[in-house]
C-alpha cells in the first residue's frame, strides 16, 4: 500500500507534496536537479492569454523569516504555455494543475477553457488571489460575491475540476471558502502570500518597484494554519495547503489543520531539493506519529475521528 | 551541472575595508568552468536570512578543487558570512548561470577587461582564462579610493592594468571610461562587471562597433531560473514581453542584447 497516496478531485496523487505555482516556474529548471515524476504534481507558473512582462525590478525584497515578491504575473501566454511548456511536461508521470489568472473574467474563462483540454493538465488553480497586478486578480478574490460568480462561469467550460486559491488579504477566510462553494468549486489551495512591504534606509523608498509584495515563507505558516483550520471546519471541499512549508513536520501540521495535500513554495528557493527530500521523510515521520496512511491525519486538530472522504467522484 | 554541496572554508580575510576574500573547498569545483559564473550561498541554517546570497567566482584553483569568492559586506547575510572561519562548512549551490564568452577572442587578440568596485572580482577569473589562451589582457579597475582597491597585484600580474578612483586618491581620478579615452587603448573585446551607470556608459561608447560583454546583477531569490524575479528587458521585445533571467540566462549578455 502507498502510504503516500491522495485521491482529490481530478487527481491521483501517488503522494501529497507538490511545488506552488509561481515558485517552480513550468517545472525545466527543476528537471536539472531530480526527476519530476518524484513530486505528487506540479503546480506551474501562473497563466494569462497574453504574454505578461510583470513588473519592474527590484521584484523580491528579504523579510525575517520570509520573503517578499511582486513578479507580477509574467509568463509567456497561454499558446505558448499550451504549446511548449505543457507538452515539454508530458515527459513525467506527474499531473498537472494550472494556474488560471487574467485582469477580466472572460480572461479567465478563455484560459480555463483551453488550458483544461491539454491531456495532462488534470485540475485549475483559479489565482483570484494575486496581490501584484494592478487589475483584476485581487478583486475577484476580495469580494465574495465576485468570486462565487468567477468560479461559476470557470466551472462552465472547464474540462477539469477547479480548485480555488483563496487569498489571506480578506476580512472573512471562511465566507470566501464558502462563496466559491455555492460557485461551484472542487477544491481549495490556500493561502496566497500575505501583502507587505519593506523600505530602503538609504533611500527612505520602498524596496520593491511595486511598492507593495506579497509575503511567503515560514514567517506566514502559522496564519495558513490558522485559515486552513478555520476553512476546513466550514466547507465541504479540499484543501491543498500551503504558506511556508519546509519540512515533513510542516506537512503534517498542515494535514492536521484540515488539508488533503500540500505545495511548497519559497522553501524551493532555499534548498531547490526540497520537495524530494520532503516526500522521502514523510514515511519514517508518519511511523514516529503512529499514521497509516497520510490521509488519515486530515483534520485531526480539530476532529479526533477522523477519515475525511474528501472525493467526490 | 548544479551541484549542492557543504564546502569548507580554506582561508577568509578581509583584503579592503568591508571586502572579504574567502576560499572554499569542495567537489562542486570540478564543474565550474566558464569565468563569470556564480554561486548561490546559504550563510546560515535556519530561516533567518532566508534566502541565498548570489555571489560571483572569482578564481577557480581546479587542482586543489578550490575556488575563491570575493564579496562585499552589505547588510546581514554578508556579516554573518564574514564570521566564518577556516573549516567551517558553507551550503553552496553552484556553479550558476552563464558567464564571459572566452571564445570570442582569438589569440593574439586584445580583451580589454573593465570592472568597477565589487564587480571587479569575476574579471580575475577571466583574465586568467584569457591569458592561458594566448589573448593579451588590458584591465582599466574603477574603485572608490585607495583604500578600496584590491587585487590590483594580481591583475597585474597577468597584463597592464589601469586603476581609477573616484576622488582621485589612487590611479587615475574618475571613471574608467575616460582612462580608456584618454589613453586611446586599443581592444578587440571588452568585457565589463560594475555598477549600471558604468555598463551603461560602456555599452553607449563601445556597443556599437565592438564586441561588448556585460555581467549583470539583480536582487534574486531561486537563483537557477524558476522565480522570475531577476528579469531584464531585451533590446528586441516584440510583444512587450521579452526577457531574459539574469541568473539564468546571464549573468553575462551581449551588450546589444539587453536593455540596461
Amino acid at each position: 500500500m502507498n502510504r503516500l497516496s491522495v485521491e482529490l478531485p481530478g487527481l491521483s496523487l501517488k503522494n501529497p507534496v507538490m511545488p506552488a505555482s509561481g515558485c517552480f516556474g513550468f517545472g525545466r529548471e527543476f528537471s536539472q536537479l531530480y526527476d519530476l515524476s518524484e513530486l505528487g504534481a506540479i503546480m506551474i507558473k501562473a497563466t494569462t492569454v497574453e504574454p505578461r512582462f510583470g513588473n519592474a525590478t527590484p521584484r523580491v525584497a528579504e523579510t525575517p523569516g520570509g520573503m517578499l515578491n511582486a513578479i507580477g504575473l509574467q509568463n509567456p501566454g497561454l499558446e505558448k504555455v499550451i504549446e511548449e511548456e505543457l507538452p515539454w511536461l508530458e515527459q513525467f508521470d506527474v499531473p498537472i494543475i494550472a494556474n488560471v489568472a487574467g485582469s477580466y473574467e472572460e480572461d479567465y474563462v478563455e484560459v480555463a477553457r483551453e488550458i483544461s483540454k491539454v491531456k495532462n493538465v488534470h485540475a485549475l488553480e483559479l489565482n483570484i488571489s494575486c496581490p501584484n497586478v494592478k487589475t483584476g486578480g485581487i478583486a475577484f478574490g476580495t469580494i465574495p460575491e465576485v468570486a462565487k460568480s468567477l468560479t461559476k462561469k470557470v466551472k462552465e467550460v472547464s474540462s477539469v475540476p477547479v480548485y480555488v486559491k483563496l487569498s489571506p488579504n480578506v476580512r472573512d477566510i471562511v465566507e470566501m471558502a464558502k462563496a466559491v462553494e455555492e460557485g461551484g468549486a472542487d477544491g481549495l489551495t490556500m493561502i496566497n502570500t500575505l501583502l507587505g512591504m519593506r523600505i530602503d534606509l538609504q533611500t527612505g523608498k520602498p524596496v520593491l518597484a511595486n511598492k507593495t509584495g506579497g509575503l511567503s515563507g515560514p514567517a506566514i505558516k502559522p496564519v495558513a494554519l490558522r485559515m486552513i483550520y478555520e476553512v476546513s471546519q466550514n466547507v465541504d471541499l479540499p484543501i491543498i495547503g500551503m504558506g511556508g512549508i519546509q519540512s515533513a513536520e510542516d506537512v503534517i501540521e498542515f494535514f492536521y489543520a484540515g488539508a488533503s495535500a500540500v505545495a511548497v513554495g519559497t522553501a524551493n528557493f532555499v534548498d531547490p531539493f526540497v520537495c524530494p527530500k520532503i516526500i522521502k521523510e514523510l514515511p519514517e515521520l508518519m511511523d514516529r506519529l503512529g499514521i497509516d496512511h497520510i490521509s488519515d491525519c486530515t483534520g485531526r486538530s480539530w476532529n479526533k475521528h477522523a477519515r475525511i472522504a474528501h472525493y467526490r467522484p | 551541472m548544479i551541484n549542492n554541496e557543504l564546502c569548507t572554508v580554506v582561508s577568509h580575510k578581509e583584503i579592503a575595508p568591508s571586502v572579504f576574500e574567502l576560499i572554499l573547498e569542495g567537489e562542486l569545483t570540478s564543474s565550474m568552468n566558464e569565468p563569470g559564473q556564480f554561486v548561490h550561498v546559504r550563510v546560515a541554517g535556519g530561516i533567518d536570512p532566508l534566502l541565498r546570497r548570489p555571489l560571483s567566482i572569482a578564481d577557480i584553483i581546479k587542482e586543489k578543487n578550490q575556488f575563491t569568492l570575493i564579496y562585499r559586506v552589505q547588510g546581514r547575510g554578508t556579516s554573518i558570512l564574514a564570521g566564518k572561519r577556516p573549516g567551517d562548512k558553507i551550503d553552496i549551490l553552484g556553479p550558476l548561470g552563464h558567464g564571459f564568452p572566452v571564445s570570442e577572442v582569438k589569440p593574439g587578440d586584445t580583451a580589454l577587461l573593465v570592472g568597477g568596485g565589487i564587480g571587479v572580482p569575476p574579471l580575475y577569473e577571466l583574465s586568467k582564462q584569457l591569458r592561458e589562451q594566448g589573448v593579451k589582457v588590458i584591465h582599466v579597475l574603477g574603485f572608490q579610493t585607495k583604500e578600496a582597491v584590491f587585487y590590483e597585484d594580481a591583475f597585474r600580474q597577468l597584463g597592464e592594468t589601469f586603476i581609477a578612483t573616484d576622488d582621485g586618491s589612487y590611479g587615475e581620478k574618475g571613471f574608467v571610461t575616460d582612462v580608456i579615452k584618454n589613453r586611446e587603448i586599443a581592444f578587440d573585446c571588452l568585457y565589463s562587471c560594475g555598477p549600471i551607470p558604468m555598463l551603461k556608459a560602456l555599452k553607449n561608447a563601445y556597443g556599437k562597433d565592438k564586441k561588448v560583454y556585460l555581467s549583470l546583477e539583480e536582487r534574486m531569490a531561486c537563483g537557477i531560473g524558476a522565480c522570475f524575479a531577476c528579469v531584464c528587458r531585451m533590446s528586441e521585445d516584440p510583444d512587450d514581453s521579452s526577457y531574459k533571467r539574469i541568473c539564468s540566462d546571464g549573468p553575462v549578455f551581449a551588450a546589444e542584447e539587453v536593455l540596461l
